[in-house]
């Protein structure tokens, strides 16, 4: 009986991150093209409910309904399972993102870690996807995907290298409690620019959406997919940069602490700091969306590993020396 | 020139420039409407669904000389016509089919009774072709359907003919 009330319990918790993750995962979809629409002094979607917040609804109702369309030719396992992997590995990774300091699903030590280990992991759903399709387009979108995103994931880890160094512990909850006398967004502001940069890519956002550069690729590695699967895709793809959205908060912008500490802000509860935070910089990522052009592969390659990978390690030995010249070293 | 350049890039100047020029755009009145709400202005020489005219007696216009079917180039309209009790030659048959016409306009242009026209309506839709082969029936009822309108293109449109 004990057990059923710690599962029931757990779900429960689970439920409680889940739910408001899909709904919120909805809404960023309307905002996103609502602001993409508004920098092109268009109107976006505004019919369906109170401004069109309930276009994403509708849009997902008419996938439910739309027939799922299998290759002949597909790996019909693997087709299936693309999807359902990169929604899943979207979803879990926001197991250990901490909304207040003990509303946290999984409080556990190297959060870090396992936030880049599944996000590392999310590249498999679309290598699946592509392959599985059987097609040009989406193989090669999938094989783009694949060396873009391991190639950003470089530079992400050295940039986590940076903020670890200054917290001295991988648990998301340390490093925003770290932050408590400043962000570190104004110590290692370059760093800042480059993780966010590096996320448009690791989420393959414009400027970086080559995998599915629709002039050149169709739809990249989604081509083949229908229906549901292809909103499957959908909503993964958003999740994660919902949580790279997160992530960049949790790192560089205090997480769910206020910005200053006065009584006004103090009133604010903590989520809501977190979330306004991730809004600010999904903001800054639909306004790119806007008015970038699109990379050119052999760019792309350049940025990554000729800028950002020496410049994200030249800032690690430039730390970590003025940590030990300062002997401000956190030790645990 | 050079230094500048390179200043440029690693500060990100003309990408915060576009960041900001974006913020402002998006404030500004919006260039498209609202289209199923509101619409854009027609001129009224505006080739939409075709009509047949009625005169104010009721009486068809069309004379059946059929000249649209003459000059129509994508060879949409089908006429046939006989003798009417009273001696005058009426059409018993006048078929458009809306899927051909390239809707260019000519046939309102040979009209010597300005009987067959094009409209202002642009929303006609089906859901199955069949209901694109529109007969005298449906021709004629648009003519009455859109009477006021299409009169006054017609007067509003005079001087330039």
């Amino acid at each position: 009986m004990e057990k059923v009330i710690l599962l029931f319990s757990e779900v429960y918790k689970i439920l409680y991150v889940l739910i408001p993750l899909l709904v919120s995962v909805a809404m960023i979809v309307w905002l996103d093209r609502r602001i993409w629409a508004f920098v092109q002094k268009r109107r976006g979607p505004n019919v369906v409910g109170p401004f069109g917040l309930f276009q994403t609804l509708a849009d997902a109702l008419k996938y439910i309904f739309k027939e799922i369309i299998i290759p002949a030719s597909s790996n019909k396992i693997i087709f299936i399972l693309a999807p359902i992997v990169t929604m899943t590995l979207a979803l879990i990774a926001w197991a250990v993102i901490p909304f207040s300091e003990d509303y946290v699903l999984a409080d556990i030590n190297v959060g870090i870690l396992y936030i880049f280990a599944v996000s590392s992991l999310g590249v498999y759903g679309i290598i699946m996807g592509g392959w599985a399709s059987n097609s040009k387009y989406p193989f090669l979108g999938s094989i783009r995907s694949a060396a873009q995103m391991v190639s950003y994931e470089v530079s992400i880890g050295v940039i986590i290298i940076n903020v670890l160094l200054c917290v001295g512990s991988l648990n998301l909850s340390d490093i925003v409690l770290a932050q408590e006398k400043i962000w570190f967004v104004i110590p290692l502001f370059p760093m800042f620019v480059i993780f966010f940069i590096s996320s448009l890519a690791e989420t393959n956002r414009p400027p970086f959406d080559l995998p599915e550069a629709e002039a050149e690729l169709v739809a990249g590695y989604q081509t083949e997919y229908s229906g549901m699967m292809y909103a499957m895709f959908w909503l993964g793809e958003y999740a994660n940069i919902l949580l790279m959205c997160a992530l960049g908060s949790i790192l560089f912008l205090g997480g769910w602490l206020a910005p200053m500490d006065i009584p006004l802000f103090d009133m604010v509860p903590p989520p809501a700091w977190l979330i306004l935070k991730i809004l600010f910089l999904f903001i800054l990522f639909a306004l790119i969306k806007a008015i970038v052009p699109r990379y050119r592969y052999d760019q792309l390659m350049r940025l990554g590993w000729k800028v950002f990978l020496p410049f994200s390690l030249i800032w690690v030995v430039l730390t970590s020396g003025y940590l030990l010249y300062f002997d401000l070293l956190p030790v645990y | 020139m050079n230094i500048i350049r390179i200043f440029k890039t690693i500060f990100l100047i003309d990408f915060l420039t576009g960041l900001l020029i974006a913020i402002k755009e998006s404030f500004k009145p919006k260039k498209t409407i609202n289209y199923p709400f509101e619409k854009g202005k027609i001129s009224p020489r505006y080739r939409g669904e075709h009509a047949l005219r009625r005169y104010p007696n009721g009486e068809e216009r069309c004379i059946a000389c059929k000249l649209c079917e003459a000059v129509c180039p994508a060879q949409a309209i089908t006429i046939e016509s006989t003798a009417r009790e009273d001696g005058s030659r009426k059409t018993t048959r006048y078929d458009i089919d809306m899927l051909k016409c390239i809707y260019c306009g000519l046939c309102e242009e040979s009209c010597p009774v300005d009987a067959i026209v094009q409209g202002p309506n642009f929303e006609f839709a089906t859901h199955t072709r069949e209901e694109l082969y529109y007969n005298k029936e449906k021709l004629l009822e648009n003519g009455d359907r859109w009477e006021n309108v299409l009169a006054a293109n017609i007067k509003a449109d005079n001087p330039y003919r």
